[in-house]
């Protein structure tokens, strides 16, 4: 395939785009862990939120959700600050996936925490040790393991969502296949080069899930695929 | 229906008045109404050809024969692995590379230059690679014992396919495709993208007229969600409906719901 000198473009772009992926996967696994914190909640309102914020993201266009972030960021500093601000493009596209990726990391979170024997937590609760204690020490480092597959695929979702953040400007690797095709009016070319950078990191990032799995479930050989 | 649809916008903005955003949404109802029009229309024409494209992607998936799987790998893995975005894209833009497809005449002109056939197209290919991995799973999860039975007696390895398999199958996976429905549904605002005044379009060119983006994309968020809803209720309707012969006759004691 010739690239006709913009090969470098592409992959400046996916230098973006892997930015975007991970930034976003950091904030919105913190959000999915609070989000199943709220769920399980004792005060009932926390409950209501996090099922508020959990419907509403899932059920509205992920495209919508990156302009409304994009835009209504805008219009909040100034109502807050006055002055206009303008928000990047980047900061906009992590905020709309980490929300998004947040939403449904919320509900990994949750049956994963089913999944772990409520005994467990019983006998931290006899040992003395806190929630946050028996939180982080007991039922922390399990969850990532039974949470890992879904979060996995979590994670190809928002790879290929970050395209999204180009509608905004961001010049993410799918911004560069459009600029590219532009100057050299050879679209498909760039669009299928484009397809294929997302393929190969799809296919590193399942692999690295593998890894990670194989990992996490060292000690449990046969227990759990 | 459109004179009806313009009445009753006359008659909502004469309510409003010079309240806003009420005004702007009673004024531009029409407009919107016909972006959510069409962007059912996305989802529901590209959810059939989607579905008609999987049947034969999953059976070929689960041959034995590398010849058959493989392609079908192939085109699955292609199509779950990049983002739809690329791939409307390189249907409505990328196809104008090849001359030839071009000088097509009628495909051309009528179909593959048109961002409507083209969001059609790029949105079945890709609903169907995500149908046919759920159908393949609904496929195998066939309790063996029914496929033995059918085996027994005697029918054709077409027929236990198109009489006993594919339609317990297609009862298995509805719940999955409920869920596929709603990602497409969402996915369809990409339509925006190429010119198409969908939900999301009609919205963009609302607010490229009024300069009240947040409202109108509020509106057009409360527009999707209502959708989702309805299409959640249409299924579980469906579900019902078809999974009627395993609907535990009523009890007193049940405390269930229905």
């Amino acid at each position: 395939m010739d690239l006709q000198g913009f090969g470098h473009l592409l992959l400046s772009g996916t230098w973006v785009t892997l930015q975007l992926a991970f930034a976003s996967l950091g904030f919105g696994l913190a959000l999915g862990l609070l989000g199943a914190a709220a769920m399980r909640a004792p005060v009932a309102p926390l409950r209501w939120l996090a099922i508020a914020y959990n419907t509403l993201i899932r059920g509205i266009p992920e495209l919508l959700l990156v302009l409304i972030i994009y835009f209504g960021a805008t219009h909040l500093l100034e109502a807050l600050t006055g002055a206009h601000i303008e928000v990047s493009a980047f900061v906009a596209g992590v905020t709309a996936l980490s929300i998004a990726f947040g939403a449904y990391a919320s509900e990994v979170f949750r049956s994963a925490i089913q999944e772990i024997p409520k005994g467990q937590m019983e006998a931290a609760a006899a040992l003395g040790l806190g929630r946050w204690a028996a939180f982080s020490h007991v039922m922390l480092p399990q969850l990532w393991r039974i949470a890992l597959p879904g979060l996995g695929n979590l994670f190809l979702v928002l790879l290929k969502d970050t395209a999204l953040v180009s509608v905004i400007g961001l010049e993410d690797l799918m911004r560069q296949a459009y600029v590219a095709a532009g100057f050299t009016k050879l679209p498909f070319t760039f669009y299928l080069a484009a397809a294929g950078i997302y393929l190969l990191l799809t296919i590193l990032a399942m692999q690295a899930i593998q890894r990670l799995e194989h990992w996490a479930n060292r000690g449990y050989h046969g227990a759990r695929a | 229906m459109s004179e009806w649809i313009a009445a009753l916008s006359a008659w909502l903005l004469a309510l409003a008045g010079d309240a806003e955003p009420w005004a702007s949404y009673a004024r531009y109802l029409p407009r919107i109404l016909d972006g959510v029009w069409l962007t059912l229309e996305l989802v529901v024409l590209s959810g059939i050809i989607g579905i008609l494209l999987a049947i034969p992607l999953a059976l070929l998936r689960i041959a034995r024969a590398p010849w058959l799987w493989m392609p079908a790998y192939g085109y699955i893995f292609f199509f779950r692995g990049t983002p739809l975005l690329v791939q409307i894209f390189l249907v409505y833009y990328g196809l104008s590379q090849f001359e030839s497809l071009r000088d097509a005449g009628w495909l051309w002109n009528e179909v593959l230059s048109k961002p409507y056939w083209c969001a059609i197209i790029a949105f079945s290919l890709n609903t169907a690679a995500y149908i046919a991995e759920i159908l393949r799973g609904a496929i195998q999860a066939v309790p063996k014992g029914e496929v033995e039975a059918a085996q027994s007696l005697g029918l054709s390895r077409a027929t236990q396919y198109r009489k006993v398999i594919l339609p317990r199958a297609f009862r298995i996976m509805l719940p999955a495709y409920g869920n596929e429905v709603i990602l497409m549904l969402k996915g369809s605002a990409l339509a925006s993208t190429i010119t198409l005044l969908d939900l999301m379009g009609a919205t963009r060119s609302v607010i490229a007229r009024t300069y009240m983006n947040m409202e109108f994309f509020l509106l057009a968020g409360v527009l999707y969600l209502l959708i989702a809803a309805a299409l959640i209720g249409l299924f579980r309707l469906l579900e019902r409906a078809l999974n009627v012969h395993q609907r535990a006759p009523r009890r007193s004691s049940s405390a269930g719901f229905g």
